[in-house]
């Protein structure tokens, strides 16, 4: 028996079936995957995320705090409420979780993984010592991610005046609070969207609401393929501490110049190093995590991340590997299938977006 | 709740065989979709492949993991179901009907009487759950 959302039994009374997930009784599907990941793409889906810990910093020093917790710079955050994706790195750099922080001022509102809980409430705390910045952890909270290109507009059509302004007033990957919930413009499925973190006893009506206006429940199988055709990373899949963010295609979320951030010196140091590329393949079959990538014949490395894509009707993958060229291959049970090298994401907002990449 | 017609034999590893004259026709069952999820692509084995019972001889990949299907009996596969190749969905959609796998000729088709009862195979299911 595993930890329970405030929606559990919501989940059970629409049929789904319910696996463990870092130590919470998630629904993994409510009868079809495909379907699932389909309505998100053509209309509007909603997960409970209520696993995720919300995680708050209070303080006057929570800004320099988290200038040396990031590898992403919280200094370039200018608009209140912004939302900032970063990872969070040990002494060696390696990626200890990735993670949203939310430019609300003191309280800044942090989202890390569940899988990760302690590790990251430990190290946060533990570096937050030399800090005037307290780590606070809420998890009296729901969470509910309403994605799809109607999601925000069914949304509104269930909302009071206030909080539909606050989204009407939204830019893209920012986020505010009104009437106790904190609403933001961001998600998981690179489609658009909403992230709403609410008291965990509001949570079962405004669910309700949601599905009466026509949002469809998502379970976490669908999540991940969503995810990984807007080419995200899954934390523990794509990269954990054996990597850094320079290895996991998450370049543009490293600012090193000037700052002192916990691994920065270890990625000054990292000239040469593997990418997180996309792979496609045209031939029947499954990619899947760790299976072996060849270029030109030779092993590069293998898969993080794979799957059959719904939307582009075709298996999918992320790999880390030393290179790439335009004669790459995966091993399937012992049998060589030509993939192509790709730069993800694959998809946005419905549509294919990738590109061929040759050489790295 | 899973279906387990009593006019079929199964193996513990989930697939089922029906008898047809000389023929074993050979799919998975309904307890072994749902648990798959969708099923996104079947690999088939080819027509005049020989087999023994208990080879791996095709693979079904769902959404959620790939696993392998055991001939049920020895003999010489003699038709495979083409239309699993664009529709694998098939599978979930009617497991004992349209979503079969592969007709066997057995080297020996009264073995198939060797196979679990679906009440055997029902308990197992039940077992496993539990």
């Amino acid at each position: 028996m595993g930890k329970k959302t405030p929606l559990f039994e919501k989940h059970e009374s629409l049929g789904a079936k319910i696996v463990d997930f870092g130590g919470w009784d998630m629904p993994i599907h409510y009868g079809s995957q495909i379907e699932e990941h389909h309505a998100v793409r053509r209309d509007a889906g909603v997960f409970d995320v209520s696993h995720m810990t919300v995680v708050e910093l209070h303080g006057a020093d929570a800004l320099p705090y988290l200038g040396r917790l990031l590898a992403n710079d919280i200094g370039r955050v200018k608009n209140p409420g912004q939302a900032m994706y970063s990872a969070m790195l040990n002494e060696t750099g390696g990626v200890l979780d990735d993670l949203i922080v939310y430019a609300t001022g003191d309280p800044y509102l942090v989202v890390v993984n569940c899988a990760t809980r302690e590790k990251d409430l430990a190290w946060m705390r533990r570096v937050a010592e030399a800090y005037r910045c307290e780590v606070v952890e809420r998890p009296e909270f729901a969470i509910l991610a309403i994605q799809g290109p109607e999601a925000i507009g069914k949304v509104k059509s269930i909302l009071g005046t206030e909080q539909a302004a606050l989204i009407e007033g939204l830019k893209a990957f920012q986020g505010g609070w009104c009437d106790g919930w904190f609403i933001a413009r961001t998600g998981y499925t690179g489609e658009k969207g909403l992230e709403i973190i609410l008291p965990e006893d509001q949570a079962e009506s405004f669910w309700d609401s949601l599905l009466e206006a026509g949002v469809r429940p998502i379970g976490l199988g669908a999540r991940d393929t969503l995810r990984l055709e807007a080419g995200m990373n899954l934390y523990g899949n794509d990269m954990d501490e054996s990597v850094t963010p320079l290895e996991s295609n998450m370049e543009s979320t490293v600012f090193l110049e000037g700052r002192d951030f916990i691994g920065a010196d270890a990625l000054r140091k990292q000239t040469n190093h593997d990418e997180l590329v996309g792979l496609v393949m045209a031939g029947k079959g499954i990619l899947r995590a760790h299976y072996p990538v060849f270029s030109e014949g030779t092993p590069v490395g293998e898969i993080t991340s794979g799957a059959f894509s719904p939307t582009l009707e075709k298996s999918i993958a992320l790999a880390r590997v030393s290179a790439t060229s335009s004669n790459m291959t995966v091993e399937i049970r012992g049998k060589m299938q030509a993939v192509e090298c790709v730069t993800p994401p694959f998809v946005r907002n419905g549509k294919q977006v990738y590109k061929q990449v040759y050489n790295l | 709740m899973a279906d387990f017609p009593t006019e079929l034999r199964y193996l513990k590893s989930h697939e089922w065989a029906k008898q047809d004259g000389d023929l074993i026709v050979v799919g998975i069952s309904d307890h072994a979709q749902d648990a798959l999820g969708d099923v996104v692509y079947v690999e088939l084995p080819e027509v005049g492949a020989e087999c023994q019972a208990g080879d791996e001889i095709a693979v079904v990949e769902s959404v959620k993991a790939a696993s392998d299907i055991y001939a049920p009996l020895g003999g010489t596969v003699v038709e495979v179901n083409a239309k699993l190749e664009d529709s694998p969905e098939l599978v979930n959609e009617a497991p004992y009907a349209d979503g079969w796998f592969f007709k066997i000729k057995a080297s020996d088709p009264a073995a198939v009487e060797s196979l679990l009862s679906a009440e055997q195979y029902q308990a197992l299911c039940e077992a496993e759950e539990h």
